[in-house]
């Protein structure tokens, strides 16, 4: 605590680019878990449609109905009649039924299966099985749609990760450079420590102290930033563009400050570690 | 109760420092470690407090074998050593009694302890008049008292000093043996490394010479030089 007062403006400094850095890992943390929830949403409405041969029997549509509920990753399956079908159509196309016209003597919609996958990746896999199948005519999904999804989805995940690493690692650094200031204005007493028989523990303990206070309070402030920031956004979205929906969930948001707090701990733990690494040597 | 089998110490820039060296001393000795200037004397006295470790050969404290200590079991070695530094090493933003006060602070003695000990073991230094005064304010042999009171305060096995009269005027000097000597008799092993030849001749003490890192005359009741 004296050394944090003593190198008081370096201490100042540390502290607010560890919560800059933090304030910066909190909002991507935010956007990301946004984003994510918004590709969720898109993936669960992803469907495919297996387009069943004209004239099955019911047994067949029994037997086509269990091979389909059968392949791993199907987490739903419904029979869509041709009637449903075309009721749907008409619904879907209310304002224009004049183009319907021609079709009421005759339906010429398939049979079809709509099916759901657990997760956008399994999309592929299951619709070349469904193919295979007998009695199934045709299978539809948006193939380029999906396939593009999942690689953006994956990629934004990789970038974000990396980013966060990067800025972690600058707050280690700026921590363990200022920690080392500190270390450095006393390496007489701590090379007097440990020739006295000080254990490494016992000499490391302050800085560690130093560094995790340091760390904590970066984060406090970037905590408190972050949260008031996005409270203030949710509430000011929700009567600007109530169509789009953040998470407003308060415990996920909570799980997000306290895993700021957690790292800038972290952060100020790992840098004071480094920086007193060197003079602990024997 | 420190034993050296055969201990050769080379340092990276190829300087042989010792050179099978052997030898043994034993609890309560006062033993002074003469030669010239580079001869291997703080080499010897590094390795007993391992400070560095020997190339070759073995060194024993108290039985245990000190370059096999795990880095964790060498604060506990070093806590059986009083070290007095040719240099002090005092802390100068703090006062003699805090300085003392520090050595017992290291190891996690605890507050009533240190309060009792520290004022005991400056007395018998003959400081108890200067507990609140800032080594600055002090001349070198009482800068060196405080120093040897440093050592002693953890009650070790053994006083290594280094030159301890280096930096001190005759007079002060003897003032100072005296005070090892004191030390010596209650019971603490006593290795004093010095050049003060006047000193060693009179004193009457073991006298262990290191010359180009070989021991070269171990006498007990022995004098500096007789080739010089």
């Amino acid at each position: 605590m004296q050394s944090i007062a003593r190198n008081s403006w370096i201490s100042l400094a540390s502290i607010g680019t560890v919560s800059v850095s933090l304030i910066i890992v909190g909002v991507f943390t935010l956007v990301f878990l946004n984003a994510n929830q918004f590709t969720q949403g898109l993936e669960s409405g992803l469907e495919i449609r297996a387009i069943l041969k004209n004239e099955q029997s019911r047994t067949d549509l029994n037997r086509i109905n269990y091979s389909i509920e059968s392949i791993s990753g199907v987490s739903f399956v419904e029979f869509i009649s041709k009637n449903q079908a075309l009721e749907e159509m008409k619904e879907s196309l209310e304002n224009r039924k004049e183009i319907l016209e021609g079709l009421q003597s005759e339906n010429p919609l398939p049979d079809a299966f709509k099916v759901k996958a657990e997760t956008p990746e399994q999309i592929v896999p299951i619709a070349k099985e469904i193919e295979a199948i007998e009695g199934v005519e045709q299978v539809i999904y948006g193939q380029s749609f999906v396939e593009k999804l999942v690689a953006a989805t994956r990629w934004i995940r990789y970038a974000g990760a990396g980013l966060l690493g990067i800025l972690c690692l600058a707050a280690v650094f700026l921590i363990s450079t200022t920690i080392k200031m500190s270390v450095f204005a006393r390496r007489k007493e701590i090379e007097i420590m440990v020739l006295l028989g000080a254990t490494k523990w016992f000499v490391r303990f302050p800085y560690l102290l130093e560094g995790m206070i340091l760390g904590f309070l970066g984060s406090l402030l970037s905590g408190l930033v972050v949260g008031a920031g996005y409270l203030s956004l949710v509430n000011h979205l929700d009567q600007a563009l109530p169509f789009v929906s953040l998470i407003t969930d308060k415990l996920v948001v909570l799980k997000v400050l306290g895993g700021i707090v957690g790292v800038g701990l972290l952060i100020g733990a790992i840098g004071s570690t480094m920086s007193i690494r060197k003079f602990l040597k024997t | 109760m420190i034993n050296f089998y055969n201990v050769t110490k080379l340092y990276p820039n190829g300087v042989k420092a010792l050179n099978d060296v052997s030898l043994s001393i034993c609890k309560g000795e006062f033993v002074f470690l003469v030669g010239p200037s580079g001869a291997g004397k703080s080499t010897l006295i590094k390795i007993i407090f391992r400070e560095e470790l020997p190339t070759r050969g073995q060194v024993l404290f108290g039985g245990k074998n000190v370059a096999r200590l795990r880095p964790r079991e060498v604060p506990y070695l070093r806590r059986k050593i009083g070290m007095v530094f040719q240099d002090f090493r005092l802390l100068s933003q703090k006062t003699v009694a805090e300085n003392v006060a520090f050595a017992m602070e290291v190891i996690s003695a605890s507050g009533k302890d240190i309060k009792k000990r520290v004022p005991e073991v400056l007395e018998q230094v003959g400081l108890k008049d200067k507990l609140n005064v800032l080594p600055k304010e002090l001349s070198g042999g009482e800068q060196q008292r405080v120093c040897i009171a440093r050592a002693l305060v953890n009650s070790p096995a053994v006083l290594i000093a280094d030159e301890p009269t280096g930096n001190l005027d005759p007079d002060t000097a003897w003032g100072l043996m005296e005070l090892l000597e004191e030390i010596n008799k209650a019971g603490t092993t006593v290795i004093m490394s010095t050049h003060a030849r006047e000193i060693v001749d009179v004193m009457k003490k073991r006298v262990v010479a290191i010359s180009q890192g070989k021991i070269s005359r171990d006498e007990e009741c022995g004098v500096y030089c007789d080739e010089l």
